[in-house]
Formats: structure tokens, C-alpha cells, sequence
């Protein structure tokens, strides 16, 4: 421990009252208790800028252009621009490091992951960024490359950062999750795994973001932050156990199912029969999950396991918040040529967008500029009205095509029935 | 002189996570039956050959220092079985198959100070961004404004008292990377950049910052005989998109970077199709070190939705059903002009029927 002066930090101290875990107590439990002198003082010019920022209202780090040997993004360039008052802090750059699927980790490969990051970095990391990477705060310049190559050595690899491919999310899972329709693990990997030069080298318009969701609760929130969204879904009925539901009727009371499982399906598809047990309509069930999450012990999704996907989701900027729309209503995921399929899709929809992307725009964007029949045809997707919420309501359209499309409808869907 | 050798990098990509899973989940892949809520932040899942495994989740300060880590190590050792998992909104979860075990590591972790809870019907720890601790364009902190407002939500984590989950986020500026929320605090800007002209020219590259402008509000402009841009200011909706690609157009400001909330984003398919969140608050100080103001919004909105919501109704839903009016009457939040979208597709935001609630 060194004896250094600190930085005061009168507004910062505020922060360490209170039940929640403190980031401020933290930071200075490393300034005055770390054994390495050189991390008591990258957090003390930590703490002495942020009270600084806290002091004026005002951000004070700026970008730049930094990368390990070999690849073009990954880390987040941070500058100080009051390395003067807090030069300790000067160089204080991100490490963006991909986490599994699902983010598992044994206490052992952390310890380790600390060890490396103590002898190279602040000592102070994130579990996870928005974007679903661990965040290595607070590398400088002289040591962000030994990090990576320590950690590179026994299996992580570097995130996206800028336009490229980003690292993907994926939820819980199949690992611990009795909804799951999925194996996320797999998706994720073969999607992100097929990309690793298009996250390491940024090419792209913008970012693209894959997330899995094992099941339409989109726990990892795909459908409003994804350019590709999985979502796993099933297409058989759903499987009811009458005697756990009975039970749980005879637990809760009529009123109780009536007000909270039957009457708050979206799509009107449940009753109770008079004998107590669930009768499901389940032409007109859309997978909304309702039933099943408030008794999991008798509702379960059915045996005919798939993806949903999705495409175009993002938040605000430049042209607002869009959700992604459906471009896969059911896709099977089970053998090595259905992964193929859906790295292929993937593949389709990244090559059109670099192609036909403006700068800075995502898919979702790029698709509400060029319409989404227009990208359907360039990826080889066929429309198809689980894309829609309904038809269009404007007369303004041409259809003098009208008849070869309809011929290619009827022609697909007897293809269809042939295939069944 | 020869350059130093350099090592080429192992371009592996997303690790596999079945080395690190609990050995009861590698065993029950994809065969997990149904699963029980014990207690606030405990669940446990059985599987479909009556295995069993529990799950404790915690809440933590999320930039971790290695000194906490360890010790959440430590604990994740001595009272469950060496496996964890953090969840998407930072939460840490502990797994052990040994029931025995559970209670010992929830008293454990409380006694250390952290969190337990963030399960069912709570207020589940709030997702954030980077803030002054390290983003280059924040108009606020987050670690700092989340420290706060978990502060004051302590109760709500660690019991099982709302409706519904309720997910809280902030971001720190309007690029909004902290995502929807039931409720969510995010920057807002109330006035244009300040430009830094003598630096313009030689910082950015000027058609792409005219290009980012949401509502071609920037032209390429000669100021003082300089190349430079200049900003229509009453076309300027003050999002910042153009501070990002040009910092010396600087859009933070110590009065007029302020606060803004808004309500029922909501991600899930499960009964609704997923929801964009609302605009209900603005004009909120960015107050450090505690923005009491903005705690007490979000505390107001939580109280209304606590007393009048049913059961399983997420706050987009519990609004759909009392309608806009009653939600504005109830929390006392004024509605005022800036509520009424403007942006395209506004229309679909207006209420073309006589169905009104008197």
C-alpha cells in the first residue's frame, strides 16, 4: 500500500451510505488497501476525476484509436481530458471480453480472470456492458496488450467495438430453464463463432447485434435491441398437466384462475372446463407465455422445439426506437444443415446490409428506408403474413405483378404440402 | 532495427460455456420441468428426473473491484457449489444442489452486505451504463444515479411486493444505451450544442456530422474563416447525435443536460406484444451526488402502480387498462404539449375514438 495523497472526494462519500452495495467504497478499498501501489493510484485519479465530474456536471473522456496486434476494435479508448489535475488516470482504456452464452463461470476461472487484470489493470471490471461484453475497465496504454495476450492465452477473446459484428447475449437457457425451446449455447455460438472476423475487424455500416432468447419472455430483451433476433418458440400444442392444474385450481380458487390465467390470455384461448381442467384452444394460441409463467408446473411449451426470427431492432438514435420484425416465423434447430441455414440467413442479411447500408445506419433503419419487401428480396426471403401486424391501408400501390405473385403463393404453399 | 515480435492473436471468439456450468445443469440440458419460488431471490428447479438445483441471486454494485469479486468467489465456494452466472441486469447467481446449503449462503451474502432478491414480482436491480466513470459522452453518471435509487428501492428488491417485475434502466445520454424499462432515466437535452469553432474543422469530418443530424439541422458553414457547421437552431431537436462524430460540439451543459422519465418498455411477448416506453416526466435535474428529484418521480410512479395495479399487469399494461388520463391524475405528474409525439408515425400515438374514461 502506498502512502499517496488522496484526492478529496466529499460528494463521492455520499455514495457509500445506504443498504446497496457501494461501487464507491469499492473503488477506495483499492485505493487504500490494494497491495500494488501502481492500482492505489489509478483509482485515486479514478476517484479525483469522477468527484471532479460530480463537482461540474461534465464527462471528461475522450476517444481515440486503439487496438491489440492484429485486430481493429475491441477496446474502448479512454483519454483523460484533465490528465493534468489527475495524471495517474490519464490512459484508462476498456477491455470488451466475450462471455459464454448464458455468462457461466467457475470461481476458479474468475480468480484467475482477477489475477490477470490486477497485474495489468485497475483492478476494477464490470459483469457485463450493455452489450453483453465483460468490461475490463482501466488498462493503460503500456499494458493493455499484455492483458490480452495473458487472458487470449487460456481462452477469452475480445468483443466487438464500433461498426462490426458485436458480442451476442444469450439468456439462462436450457441450462436451468424449464422454457427454454432452444439451445442458445449452440445459436449463439454458431451465429457469432462464423463472424469472429467482422467483430475484430469493423468493416460494417454500423454495429449488429445478435441475442438469443430461449423462449418468447425475451429475457434478453432481442426483439427491441437486436438487428438478429432467436427467439425459441414450439409449434405443436402445448403440454397441460390436468392434475398439477387441477391442484393448482383447488389451491388458488375459481375467481383467483379465472381473473389471473384464463381471462389474461392474449389471444382469448383458454377455459376452464367444469370438471377444472384447462381446455386450450390452441389453433389461436400465440405463444404468450401467460399461463405458463403463472403456473409452470402444469403448463409447459410442447415437443415440437424452434426459433423465431426476427431482424431490425434498435434504440433511438438516428431515426427513433424500432423493434425487429418477424422475417422466420418457425425455423427447426436440431441438425448441423439447420445451423447451416441459419448462419447462411445470417450471412444473406450482414452481405445485403454492407452492401446497401448508409453510414451509421442499422438494419432496422436501413430496412424502414428501402422497405422490407425490398430486403426480403434481397436476402431471397418470401414474404409471408406472419411478417405483418395487417395488410396495408393505403390504396397507393402498384400491383401490376399481382398475378405471378399470387402464382408463386399457391405454388409455395403446394410445395409446402408436398414436403409435409 | 527490427520491430519487436508480436503475438498473433488466437482468434477463438465466444467460449464454450459447458466448462463452466454447474455439473447438475451439463446433466439436465434442455430437460428442466418446472421451477418454485422459495423465497425473495431464491428459486429452485427441478428437472425432469427430480434433480434439483437452487439458485440465489444477489445484487451488486456492478464495476466490480477484484477485492469484492473475490469475496463474492469466497462466498460462491464455502456456501455453494463454485458455480455462478450473471444475469443481464448484473446480478450475480449462486447454484448449489444441496437444499441444506441455501440458507446459510442467503445469511451469508446478507451479512456481507449485499442484496438478495431481484426475483417474481420485485424491483429488479437497475441496468445501467457507464456514466462520468468512463463513457466520453455522458450528460450523467450511472453507477452513481443507480447507488441512489437502489438505495431507496432496497425494500422493493429484496421483497416480493409489486404487481409485477418491474425493470428500471437509466442511460446517459439519448443514444439510450441502457435500453427499455418499465421505467427509465435518460438524459434529455434542452438546448443545441455549443459549438467550438476554430476546432470543427480540423476534428470532424463535417458531412458525415451532417449526415448523423436526425433532422437535417447542421450545414457546413464558414464561421470567422474557418471551415466549420453551424446548427438550425429551431429545427435542433438537442438529441446530441452530433456530439458523438464531433466533440467540439458539445451538447452537456451543467443546467441544461437534464433528466427525463419514461414509463412501460416492456421486452416480454408474454401476454402483450412488446412495448415502447413513454415519455411522462421531463425537466428533472441532474442532481448529483443523490438526484433526490428523480428518485422521488420514480418512487411516486411506483407507489401508483403498487396501489393500482392487479396482479401480473407490467406498468405498460396496468397504463393500458386505467388509460393516459387517470395515470397522469394518479401519480400528479402534469401532462403538458411535449407529451404529444411529433415524430413520424405520431399519428398512431393519437387517440382517433370516443373512447374516453370520464
Amino acid at each position: 500500500m502506498a502512502d499517496i495523497k488522496k484526492y478529496p472526494t466529499p460528494m463521492l462519500d455520499v455514495l457509500e451510505d445506504g443498504p446497496w452495495p457501494s461501487f464507491i467504497t469499492g473503488i477506495k478499498n483499492m485505493r487504500d488497501n490494494h497491495p500494488d501501489e501502481r492500482i492505489n493510484n489509478v483509482t485515486n485519479g479514478l476517484l479525483g476525476q469522477l468527484e471532479h465530474s460530480y463537482e461540474t456536471k461534465m464527462g471528461y473522456w475522450k476517444g481515440g484509436t486503439i487496438s491489440v496486434f492484429g485486430y481493429g476494435g475491441g477496446i474502448i479508448p479512454r483519454f483523460s481530458e484533465v490528465g493534468d489535475k489527475f495524471p495517474e488516470s490519464r490512459e484508462f482504456h476498456t477491455l470488451r471480453v466475450q462471455p459464454t452464452p448464458g455468462n457461466y463461470y467457475t470461481t476458479d476461472m474468475m480468480r484467475k480472470l482477477a489475477d490477470s487484470w490486477e497485474k495489468w489493470g485497475s483492478g476494477l471490471q464490470t459483469f457485463h456492458g450493455q452489450t453483453g461484453n465483460i468490461m475490463f475497465i482501466g488498462a493503460d496504454n503500456a499494458s493493455f496488450q499484455h492483458f490480452f495476450d495473458e487472458i487470449n492465452d487460456y481462452g477469452w477473446d475480445l468483443g466487438g467495438a464500433g461498426p462490426c459484428v458485436r458480442t451476442a447475449m444469450s439468456c439462462v437457457g436450457a441450462a436451468r430453464c424449464e422454457q427454454s425451446c432452444a439451445n442458445e449455447h449452440a445459436v449463439h455460438r454458431h451465429l457469432v463463432n462464423n463472424f469472429t472476423d467482422d467483430v475484430h475487424r469493423p468493416a460494417l455500416p454500423y454495429k449488429f447485434k445478435f441475442k438469443v432468447s430461449g423462449c418468447p419472455n425475451d429475457c434478453q430483451n432481442a426483439i427491441e435491441r437486436a438487428d438478429f433476433a432467436v427467439i425459441g418458440t414450439w409449434r405443436d400444442h402445448k403440454k397441460i398437466n390436468q392434475d398439477h392444474w387441477k391442484a393448482f385450481v383447488a389451491d388458488k380458487g375459481v375467481e383467483y384462475v379465472m381473473d389471473n390465467v384464463i381471462s389474461r390470455c392474449h389471444s382469448k384461448s383458454l377455459s376452464l372446463g367444469e370438471d377444472n381442467s384447462l381446455i386450450a384452444d390452441e389453433s389461436n394460441c400465440v405463444r404468450s407465455m401467460h399461463c405458463m409463467n403463472v403456473v409452470p408446473k402444469a403448463i409447459s411449451p410442447g415437443d415440437d422445439k424452434g426459433v423465431t426470427i426476427l431482424c431490425g431492432g434498435k434504440r433511438t438514435l438516428k431515426i427513433g426506437d424500432l423493434m425487429g420484425t418477424v422475417l422466420v416465423p418457425f425455423m427447426k434447430l436440431e441438425t448441423a444443415e439447420d445451423y447451416e441455414q441459419i448462419v447462411e440467413l445470417a450471412e444473406e442479411i450482414i452481405d445485403f446490409w454492407a452492401e446497401n447500408g448508409l453510414e451509421h445506419e442499422r438494419t432496422g433503419e436501413m430496412i424502414e428506408r428501402i422497405g422490407l419487401v425490398n430486403f426480403l428480396e434481397g436476402i431471397g426471403v418470401d414474404p409471408d403474413p406472419n411478417m405483418i401486424a395487417q395488410p396495408r391501408n393505403v390504396s397507393y400501390v402498384r400491383t401490376d405483378g399481382w398475378d405471378e405473385a399470387a402464382e408463386e403463393w399457391f405454388n409455395r404453399k403446394r410445395e409446402e404440402k408436398a414436403a409435409s | 532495427m527490427s520491430k519487436p515480435e508480436m503475438r498473433e492473436p488466437i482468434e477463438s471468439g465466444c467460449p464454450d460455456g459447458f466448462q463452466y456450468m454447474h455439473p447438475t445443469m451439463r446433466r439436465n440440458f434442455g430437460m428442466w420441468d418446472y421451477h418454485e419460488d422459495t423465497q425473495p431471490g431464491v428459486m429452485v428447479h427441478i428437472a425432469k428426473n427430480g434433480d434439483k438445483l437452487y439458485t440465489v441471486k444477489a445484487g451488486t454494485q456492478r464495476i466490480l473491484d477484484v477485492f469484492t469479486l473475490r469475496d463474492l468467489m469466497d462466498i460462491a465456494d464455502e456456501y455453494a457449489d463454485g458455480h455462478v452466472r450473471f444475469t443481464i441486469r448484473s446480478n450475480i447467481e449462486f447454484y448449489t444442489d444441496h437444499e441444506d446449503k441455501v440458507q446459510p449462503l442467503v445469511d451469508a451474502l446478507k451479512d456481507k452486505g449485499y442484496a438478495v432478491g431481484g426475483t417474481r414480482n420485485s424491483v429488479a436491480s437497475i441496468s445501467h451504463t457507464q456514466g462520468w466513470l468512463h463513457c466520453d459522452i455522458p450528460g450523467t453518471d450511472a453507477s452513481g444515479v443507480v447507488k441512489s435509487m437502489m438505495d431507496e428501492l432496497y425494500d422493493e428488491f429484496t421483497n416480493w411486493n409489486m404487481p409485477n417485475r418491474v425493470h428500471i434502466t437509466t442511460s446517459c445520454c439519448q443514444i439510450n444505451c441502457g435500453g427499455q424499462g418499465d421505467i427509465a432515466i435518460n438524459v434529455q437535452h434542452t438546448k443545441p450544442p455549443k459549438i467550438d469553432h476554430s476546432l470543427v474543422g480540423n476534428v470532424c469530418e463535417r458531412p458525415s456530422v451532417v449526415a448523423r443530424c436526425p433532422v437535417a439541422a447542421i450545414r457546413p458553414a464558414m464561421v470567422d474563416g474557418k471551415p466549420s457547421l453551424e446548427v438550425d437552431e429551431k429545427k435542433c431537436i438537442c438529441c446530441g447525435a452530433c456530439y458523438p462524430p464531433c466533440p467540439p460540439m458539445q451538447i452537456n451543459d451543467h443546467e441544461f443536460t437534464q433528466l427525463a422519465i419514461w414509463i412501460g418498455g416492456n421486452h416480454s411477448n408474454a401476454r402483450g406484444k412488446p412495448t415502447f416506453q413513454r415519455l411522462v416526466a421531463a425537466g428533472i435535474p441532474n442532481n448529483p451526488p443523490r438526484w433526490p428529484e428523480a428518485t422521488a418521480v420514480v418512487k411516486k410512479i411506483l407507489e401508483s402502480y403498487k396501489e393500482g395495479a392487479r396482479d401480473w399487469e407490467r406498468i405498460n399494461e396496468w397504463v393500458e387498462r386505467i388509460g393516459w388520463p387517470r395515470f397522469f391524475e394518479v401519480t400528479g405528474l402534469p401532462f403538458t404539449k411535449y407529451h404529444i409525439d411529433n415524430w413520424r408515425g405520431a399519428r398512431a400515438n393519437l387517440n382517433s375514438s370516443t373512447h374516453i374514461r370520464f
